[in-house]
């Protein structure tokens, strides 16, 4: 063999190695997930295969007693509350820092810069007592309003697409006589819609598993979302990893599909989310 | 760019004023503040007095409850620097250091082949990608099936001809290797999809010369990539330092911080919440807080960032 295809040998077997590593956990949790509770007992290892490929029962258990509905429930009204308010504010927030000049302009933008160094980890338990202070604890606002409060890559990103509107767009419509908020509305809100999209995804995709915030902000089995409401199948499902396993594919079903479906956005929505 | 969009709309409006009446000009000066107050109010509320509480706090030995807390002076410092067992949950992010760092290198190997022809390229992109996008309680799930007793790992290797009664995640140090490695399964892919943003941004005419000029894929790498990318790798440096120092979910979903797997923000979640020492915890955050500003300050001096600028 050449040395080219010495080289050409090794990068598809890294690659192979790599997405077997990547899958192998997965694929063995989804034959787990249809295994019965009696093959569980007998099969001598985790990668047997089920009797029946077509058994959802497990998942019946774990929809059902997990309380998943719910779950989801919740997790879809922090969603849609949550990312609208970020693209909201978000978008409001690069227009008057883009557009205006004004006094103290610098304050603010530094406000939001330092604002982004800090992780919400470190502040979360002073930030708790704030929370409780405004009665928001334990109550499905609490998480909404911190998601929307600190998004500073959002911000980024909009500020990004606001400074590749032609200005001149604002001129006209101003000598038209329209004020700042209706430009806004009317022009820059519209013209977007790329920025949008983004900053739908990437923190569609941060806010759909975020764990910490929910964990320590809704302990009530009521408000519990995806993430703490699979966090609470340790306890009664301890040793039933079927359940257990179904649970997890329930949650991680969502976001394959969404993935597949959107693919090209995702991955840059990610870049252009980091790299801010 | 934006200095110079700022100049011309500041032109017509200030030719506008002057024949403005003084209420309109007022108003012109409110509007920035109408589209910044909502905003401004939540960043305050939720980032800023939160900071300055628990500066305050870490001073005291309030318990985050009763309405009495004392002020201790510097005593919540001088016990986290000087409790053993307080302070050693600095070396659990050393596990999660060094794994950030085979990380780093993996993805960069990942993004450089497959940003060239590969077969199947976007297939493997997806792949090391999608465990990123995963929920980290269905990844912790997952991943203590995979090092149970006759779990995932154990049947694999067996399969393979090696018999093990280990227990993964039974001593400190290969619990703390283990979890590790879940990290960079999980986080592998987001590094590679920056590195392959950035390498894609490097003009294809570069390649093409240098392959005139007799270049093979490790000059191409050296002299093309490395450098072309370096924003990027500074940037994957921090966000894993500060990474490894706030690790939460998976160590505290996979073993709730038992068998020395405990993080520093497990241990502040424990004496905030668990053993209402609202102080400790505060100052421990304060900590946490100060080295993570140090280490981005450090990295700013030394890659200064071109695009850091905000306006």
């Amino acid at each position: 063999m050449t040395r080219r295809a010495v080289a050409r040998t090794f990068v598809y077997l890294s690659l192979i190695a790599a997405t077997v590593v990547v899958l192998l956990p997965l694929v063995v949790v989804l034959l787990t997930s249809l295994k019965t509770e009696q093959e569980m007992a007998e099969a001598d290892g985790a990668l047997s295969l089920p009797g029946n490929l077509l058994n959802f029962d497990n998942y019946v258990t774990a929809f059902q007693d997990g309380r998943m509905l719910s779950a989801f429930g919740n997790t879809a009204l922090i969603l849609l509350v949550a990312i609208g308010g970020t693209v909201l504010i978000g978008s409001m927030t690069a227009y008057a820092i883009d557009r205006f000049s004004f006094r103290f302009k610098k304050l603010v933008v530094a406000l939001f810069l330092v604002a982004a160094l800090v992780p919400g980890v470190t502040t979360q338990v002073a930030t708790f007592q704030i929370v409780n202070s405004f009665g928001m604890f334990d109550t499905l606002w609490a998480p909404i309003v911190l998601y929307m409060g600190t998004d500073i890559v959002s911000i980024y990103i909009f500020l990004q697409f606001v400074r590749s509107i032609p200005i001149s767009l604002d001129e006209s419509a101003r000598l038209e006589g329209a004020n700042a908020f209706t430009i806004y509305r009317k022009i820059i809100f519209p013209l977007l819609k790329p920025a949008i999209a983004t900053v739908v995804i990437v923190k569609g995709i941060t806010v759909y598993n975020d764990f910490y915030i929910p964990f320590l902000y809704m302990p009530s089995e009521d408000l519990g979302v995806i993430s703490t409401s699979l966090f609470r199948f340790r306890g009664p499902y301890a040793a039933h990893w079927e359940t257990i396993s179904a649970g997890a594919v329930l949650v991680i079903l969502p976001t394959l599909i969404v993935f597949l479906f959107l693919q090209r956005f995702i991955y840059n929505g990610f870049m252009r989310g980091a790299t801010r | 760019m934006a200095a110079t969009a700022q100049k011309a709309v500041e032109q017509p409006v200030a030719g506008a004023e002057s024949a403005a009446p003084a209420r309109a000009r007022r108003w012109r000066g409110l509007t920035p503040w109408l589209f910044l107050i909502a905003p401004l109010t939540l960043l305050i509320v939720f980032t800023y007095a939160p900071i300055a509480n628990m500066v305050a706090y870490s001073f005291t030995d309030w318990d985050g409850v009763s309405p009495e807390l004392n002020y201790t002076g510097a005593d919540n410092y001088t016990e986290i620097f000087t409790r053993e067992d307080l302070f050693r949950v600095f070396f659990v992010s050393g596990y999660y250091l060094a794994a950030s760092a085979v990380q780093i290198a993996a993805a960069l190997y990942f993004a450089t082949i497959l940003s060239f022809n590969v077969r199947f390229r976007n297939f493997f992109k997806g792949v090391l990608f999608f465990p990123y996008l995963i929920n980290g309680v269905a990844i912790g799930f997952v991943f203590l099936y995979f090092f149970q007793d006759g779990g995932t790992l154990d049947s694999v290797l067996s399969l393979l001809g090696v018999h093990t009664d280990h227990a993964w995640l039974g001593t400190s140090t290969s619990a703390n290797t283990s979890l590790a490695g879940v990290s960079v399964w999980r986080y592998l892919g987001l590094n590679f999809v920056l590195f392959l943003g950035a390498i894609q941004s490097i003009p294809g005419e570069l390649y093409e010369a240098a392959e005139l000029d007799g270049a093979n894929r490790w000059h191409q790498f050296r002299y093309i990539i490395a450098p072309g990318i370096r924003p990027v790798l500074s940037l994957t440096v921090i966000l894993s330092i500060s990474g490894s120092l706030s690790v939460f979910e998976i160590p505290y979903i996979m073993t709730g911080g038992a068998t020395g797997t405990e993080t520093f923000v497990i241990q502040t979640v424990n004496l905030a919440f668990r053993f209402n020492k609202t102080g400790l915890a505060s100052a421990a955050a304060v900590v946490l807080l100060l080295i993570i500003l140090l280490v981005t300050w450090v990295q700013r001096r030394l890659v200064p960032d071109e695009r850091v600028d905000l306006v």
